[in-house]
């Protein structure tokens, strides 16, 4: 079996804590000077925000920097999500600045969405000056205080002279270990003092050492029972892509030969074209995906946190399974549920030392013998296939739309999926080959995720193409930063998946709620049914409104102008493009592990439960 | 439900208290009582934390989040076999002179201190561990009790080694 050049067990470097070599002479600097001097060192090309009052001594030195791109946004969360799409992206860390009071605290739903997917962002907030911290001054926020149980770590620094050495730990801490969002908040007086600049400064951080060589002794553990169980799966999450062990996961999969389910927030890790992949697990995951993990002796955590919209009503889920969990965050490890062998590392270097453990097992001649596995995941993949029906009035099927985008997309385009039906069937009809592929929300759930993530992405990564896969709730929410893109030469593209609802809460509604659609109805007055074609009242008519953004906008109601209006989507470069696809409100995502059911309780479709030939036993 | 009493070493610096005790709500753990100072390393200060946990997972999953906060260096938990444990109680007890000498003869008994005397009250300073306390609080209940006040409890391992030792070389070789 060939390995890659990353797969050997070499270990990629981590950054160090502390800075080594030489320094730089000490500059006279003003506190905002030193704050930007700052980011210049540490790389930060990109930065979203809005200046305000208490920042506004920063943003003076940052129209001088030539490093340092500022992006104006209209909203103080979409320079967040669009700092988390641009981490996701490009793998670099992620940076929003936003002014004190409401600039900050518009920060909060970003922040709190890139701490539940452990994506590296840095957050700059302005404070009110020192003194007037604590006073309810003009624009005081305790920013610090609110966003403590949603960030990795913050700061408060009120002193010039620790904003260099600040700076330097909120990118260190972000990005190293499990990444995640570290936000800095500086007093306004802090930013006006005289002090000097001096880079790297040393860094303070006794308590933070995260692990990410993996004990050689559960490794060994590891690739004995993956060696000797029949029924095993490897299940990929986020964490995989974090450390960029895609190379080594594959390595590891077809030394194997074990199934490979990868999480919403693993699409991508792993081609969705490989004969080993079954798919995604979880409330909507493939059949055979879900009942894999059902049937498996052995799950193979691999940077997956066993999230409750993976494993369903938890102890029910996969009773017959050893666990081998492995993951950079020792916390995860036992969190839900209890693991037979526990391995805390870098998801990198945990799978470069499995393969070369398996590969010694396989020498001194045990290998796993999966063949009757594979007959009943192939049984299973042949007779629960993803599928959509297309409706019979001749309306557009959304997931028709979001298939035929992906075929249609030019090779490594990035997709950014909003919440709801439209991101589940994002996660199911566009083929994922390759790394930071797919963007979306998956622990928090934020609507409006979309369109200022695919603005980071596409102002991180300008050569890739960049769609928005966005819902017409999900749009109403962040479409303002389609003039930053308009005016900053952004180019995306967005698809409005228009329903007319709230897609994803109105199928509950069907399902659960005896179809009374309570206030899910979008294009309607307060009188809606649910019932009314999705056509709607186009209030607000989403062509005219991303005219009046400065993009270039179509709509399409019928499959025949399908492929026409996405090619012409794809040839427009030189401003972002809405299509506002008007489609059919009744189409449903599956299949689906009801909320609080076990997972042996997946639909295919509506009242269809697969045929697993086990009723006898129930 | 059992007790823990878990050390924990933190960086001195500001807020950290808060992200402890709100960590510990965040995660729906109780904290029984909570007693905060400075170690022998001005740089160090070390909480005392008594948790109620339901099982033995729960107090796990709660100290490896722990861990997680960048302040925190280092997590014990003191098992009451193998540690000292104290709390310090000032109580204010109803007294005259027909019940002064009887109250003053319980104080002895807890080897207490009498640390104010008043016409109608006497206050009454104790340390102990939790059990010895309650008792003799229990013994005082009859007399009248106006006032009390309790800290949080605070434990040291038995034995020549220290928590610290290692956690100050961390420190030193970051600075």
């Amino acid at each position: 079996m060939p390995m890659t050049e990353q797969a050997t067990g070499a270990h990629h470097p981590q950054p160090r804590p502390r800075s080594g070599g030489h320094q730089s002479a000490p500059e006279q600097v003003t506190g905002a000077q030193s704050l930007i001097r700052s980011l210049e060192e540490v790389g930060a090309e990109t930065v979203f925000g809005i200046p305000g009052g208490a920042i506004l001594p920063a943003y003076d030195p940052l129209m001088d920097s030539k490093r340092v791109r500022h992006v104006l946004v209209r909203h103080e969360q979409g320079a967040g999500h669009a700092a988390t799409g641009y981490a996701q992206a490009t793998g670099r860390v992620g940076v929003c600045m936003a002014t004190s009071g409401p600039g900050a605290t518009n920060l909060v739903t970003p922040i709190a969405d890139a701490h539940m997917d452990s994506v590296p962002l840095v957050a700059i907030t302005g404070q009110v000056a020192s003194k007037a911290i604590g006073t309810d001054a003009f624009q005081e926020a305790d920013i610090v205080g609110i966003t403590m149980p949603i960030t990795k770590h913050n700061f408060l620094v009120t002193k010039a002279e620790d904003i260099p050495r600040t700076i330097a730990e909120a990118f260190h801490i972000a990005s190293t270990g499990r990444p995640g969002p570290v936000l800095v908040d500086i007093a306004k007086d802090a930013l006006q003092a005289r002090t000097t600049f001096q880079w790297p400064p040393a860094q303070d951080l006794p308590g933070y050492r995260p692990v990410t060589k993996p004990h050689a002794k559960q490794i060994r553990e590891a690739a004995r029972l993956i060696t000797q169980a029949r029924r095993p799966v490897l299940y990929v999450g986020g964490g995989v892509l974090k450390a960029g062990a895609t190379a080594e996961l594959k390595v590891l999969a077809e030394l194997t030969g074990a199934p490979v389910t990868t999480t919403l927030m693993a699409l991508g890790a792993f081609p969705d074209s490989h004969p080993l992949h079954v798919g995604m697990p979880g409330m909507h995951g493939s059949v055979t995906a879900v009942t894999a993990l059902q049937k498996a002796d052995l799950i193979v955590a691999l940077g997956a946190r066993f999230d409750d919209r993976v494993t369903g009503k938890l102890d029910s889920f996969a009773p017959y399974a050893k666990i081998v969990h492995a993951d950079i965050d020792p916390a995860e490890i036992g969190k839900n549920r209890a693991a037979d062998v526990p391995i805390v590392g870098d998801a990198r270097e945990v799978i470069a030392d499995l393969i070369q453990a398996v590969q010694k097992e396989h020498s001194d001649g045990h290998q796993g013998d999966y063949s009757g596995w594979w007959k009943d995941l192939n049984r299973w993949r042949d007779t629960y296939p993803l599928g959509y029906e297309q409706p019979d009035n001749g309306s557009l099927s959304p997931q028709q739309v979001i298939q035929r985008i992906g075929q249609l997309a030019p090779e490594g385009t990035i997709f950014a999926a909003g919440v709801g039906q439209h991101q589940m069937w994002a996660a199911h009809y566009i083929q994922y080959e390759q790394p930071s592929t797919w963007l979306n929300s998956g622990g928090a759930g934020t609507m409006g995720y979309a369109v200022p993530a695919a603005m980071g992405a596409k102002a991180g990564a300008p050569d890739r193409a960049v769609w928005a896969i966005d819902g017409d709730g999900c749009f109403q929410m962040t479409n303002q930063e389609l003039t930053t893109c308009a005016l900053n030469n952004i180019p995306i593209k967005v698809a409005i998946i228009n329903n007319g609802a709230l897609g994803m809460v109105r199928q509950w509604q069907t399902l659960f709620y005896n179809q009374r659609y309570s206030n899910t109805v979008l294009h309607s007055g307060p009188e809606a049914t649910g019932k009314e074609p999705s056509a709607g009242t186009r209030v607000p008519d989403f062509v005219k409104l991303s005219e009046a953004m400065g993009c270039y906008a179509i709509r399409c109601e019928s499959p025949d102008d399908l492929d026409k209006v996405i090619e012409e989507a794809n040839s427009i470069n030189d401003r972002p493009v809405v299509i506002d696809f008007i489609v059919h409100e009744d189409a449903m995502v599956w299949p689906m592990v009801a909320a609080g059911t076990s997972n042996d309780e997946v639909m295919f479709a509506r009242d269809v439960r697969p045929d697993f030939g086990d009723n006898e036993d129930d | 439900m059992s007790k823990h009493t878990l050390s924990v070493l933190v960086e001195n610096k500001p807020g950290i208290l808060a992200r402890i005790a709100a960590l510990f709500s965040r995660r729906g753990f109780n904290i029984d009582s909570l007693a905060v100072g400075v170690t022998e390393h001005p740089d160090i200060s070390r909480i005392t934390i008594v948790v109620n946990v339901i099982e033995e997972l729960p107090l796990e999953q709660v100290t490896k989040q722990l861990n997680k906060l960048v302040n925190v260096l280092k997590i014990v938990e003191l098992e009451p076999s193998s540690a000292v444990q104290r709390e310090l109680v000032l109580v204010k007890v109803r007294a005259d002179n027909e019940t002064r000498s009887q109250i003053v003869e319980i104080v002895q008994l807890f080897r207490a201190k009498t640390v104010d005397v008043a016409p109608e009250a006497v206050t009454i300073e104790a340390t102990g561990g939790s059990d010895k306390l309650e008792a003799m609080l229990k013994m005082l209940e009859p007399f009248g009790i106006k006032e009390l006040v309790q800290s949080g409890t605070i434990a040291i391992g038995r034995g020549a080694r220290s928590i610290t030792d290692r956690s100050l070389r961390a420190l030193d070789r970051s600075a």
